[in-house]
């Protein structure tokens, strides 16, 4: 089945299996391994991209339900040499062992931003007419769809905090 | 994942066409639960129709001074619409407790509202379950059954609804608006969207062949302070044990059974001049123990009472 998505600013046009999931479409098809399949099953957040800025676990959608819209993975986020300042933050907090959740968190963190400088609510939310405060525990909830395996969590939470504060 | 078919909609009229004359097709929009479900082959549609796209996710005032959500409005835009914080915030509680950011981010109202349960036996294709195969036995009655309902459930099956939206929109006393499979429209409330399982658990909603949920309305908000608490294994992300949403003088529990439990028990208690803990646990009189969820009958009733006494002003 025909689909055009425009990943990382590039439109790219696909022939799939109506089954393939945009994770799929993004690493087999694309070749773009930064986004990481761990469960499989929405669980754990490894594959989080963002769609139109709002960040998804790409497991759980199709890629051709997707025709037409714009995604960032992890390779549109930075590259090597240009760095993005979350990915710095996470270099300078330590905030990964092995790093198979990193594209994923980095991803994920981008979206979260998003949503709390649109003032969107999360459970640790405790005033909803409020503007909302990027607390620990607002961070730690907004970010809980993310599994950390080698549980760098406290790093991830200080990396989160520096982008927040020199970005605020 | 099985083979299958996918177009997407372009009109409401065209998607319910196309899901009510074939048995094997499946309407698609966030498709969080039923991509997942394929993934397991719980689900084995040969075709799907995505419906995702379709104009129907507008938050709008009524005028009987409610709201009206289209079911394809993800729940992460309703969670942060100002109308909706500003006249039910037990729905945006509810929404900000199920599932993760992500999750709510691509998933629908409507598609939370017939989301699937989350018993274990349901997702071990291994084991006998009703809902699953019918005919084939509850595995979860004699076994692992530690989150099973203790409300409704039946020889055939003691699964739960896991939504935590659903609690709060029955607390208010929501309901769907449907098109059917010739075009006609008819209003259910939220309450009589569900069935619980009798002896046919595979039937888990009131909804015909390829009737599709286009809205879900609020009526104006009751009176009094609105509150929404769950009870789980984890602080975060993660499935409730027990659920409670508070609107005034409704309550509605979740977690307990098949469906979001209005619980009018403790509604006529709380009249007549109950305290919070008599009036919630007036509702579990009948709550059934199977043996591993015994612990549920209390929790939910101090977690409704909290509530109750919480929306009152209260301290819980």
């Amino acid at each position: 089945m025909k689909t055009t998505i425009t990943v990382n600013g590039q439109a790219r046009a696909l022939d799939l299996d109506p089954r393939t999931t945009l994770l799929d479409a993004l690493r087999e098809e694309l070749d773009l391994k930064g986004t990481k399949k761990g469960c499989d099953h929405g669980q754990c957040g490894a594959c989080t991209v963002l769609v139109n800025g709002v960040r998804i676990n790409s497991c759980l959608s199709l890629a051709v339900m997707h025709d037409g819209d714009a995604v960032t993975t992890i390779e549109g986020v930075g590259t090597p040499d240009a760095l993005h300042p979350i990915q710095q933050a996470f270099l300078k907090e330590d905030a990964f062992q092995c790093g198979y959740c990193t594209p994923g968190q980095i991803c994920s963190t981008l979206g979260m931003l998003k949503e709390v400088a649109d003032n969107w609510p999360s459970q640790a939310t405790e005033d909803l007419a409020a503007k909302i405060e990027l607390t620990d525990a607002e961070i730690r909830e907004r970010m809980s769809g993310n599994l950390c395996r080698c549980s760098a969590y406290p790093q991830i939470l200080a990396a989160i905090r520096s982008v927040a504060e020199a970005g605020a | 994942m099985r083979p299958f078919t996918y177009e997407r909609a372009t009109d409401v009229e065209g998607a319910v066409r196309a899901v009510a004359g074939n048995p094997d097709a499946r309407f698609l929009a966030g498709g969080t639960n039923l991509l997942d479900l394929m993934k397991l082959e719980i689900e084995r549609p040969t075709h799907l129709v995505d419906v995702g796209r379709l104009p129907l996710s507008a938050i709008e005032a009524t005028a009987e001074g409610g709201l009206r959500i289209g079911a394809m409005a993800t729940n992460s835009q309703v969670a942060a619409d100002a109308q909706v914080r500003a006249l039910y915030p037990v729905l945006v509680q509810a929404i900000v407790a199920g599932g993760s950011a992500q999750l709510r981010n691509k998933a629908s109202v409507g598609g939370n509202l017939v989301q699937r349960t989350r018993c274990p036996y349901f997702y071990d294709t291994t084991k006998p379950c009703n809902k699953r195969v019918a005919g084939s036995g509850c595995s979860a009655i004699d076994g692992l059954n530690r989150s099973a309902a203790i409300l409704g459930a039946s020889e055939h099956c003691v699964a739960t609804h896991p939504s935590d939206m659903a609690v709060a929109l029955s607390a208010l006393g929501a309901a769907v608006e449907t098109v059917g499979a010739k075009g006609q429209t008819r209003s259910l409330s939220v309450d009589a969207l569900h069935r619980l399982p009798g002896d046919t658990p595979q039937i888990e909603t009131e909804l015909t062949a390829g009737e599709l949920i286009t809205a879900v309305v609020l009526p104006p908000p009751p009176a009094g302070g609105q509150v929404y608490r769950k009870a789980r294994d984890r602080a975060s992300y993660a499935g409730g044990l027990a659920m409670a949403a508070v609107a005034g003088n409704q309550v509605a529990l979740g977690g307990v059974a098949l469906k979001p439990w209005r619980a009018l028990k403790t509604e006529a208690a709380l009249a007549a001049g109950a305290s919070p803990s008599e009036a919630a646990k007036a509702e579990l009189a009948d709550a059934e123990d199977l043996g591993r969820n015994g612990f549920k009958i209390t929790l939910t009733a101090r977690l409704a009472a909290a509530a109750i006494t919480q929306a009152q002003g209260g301290e819980a």
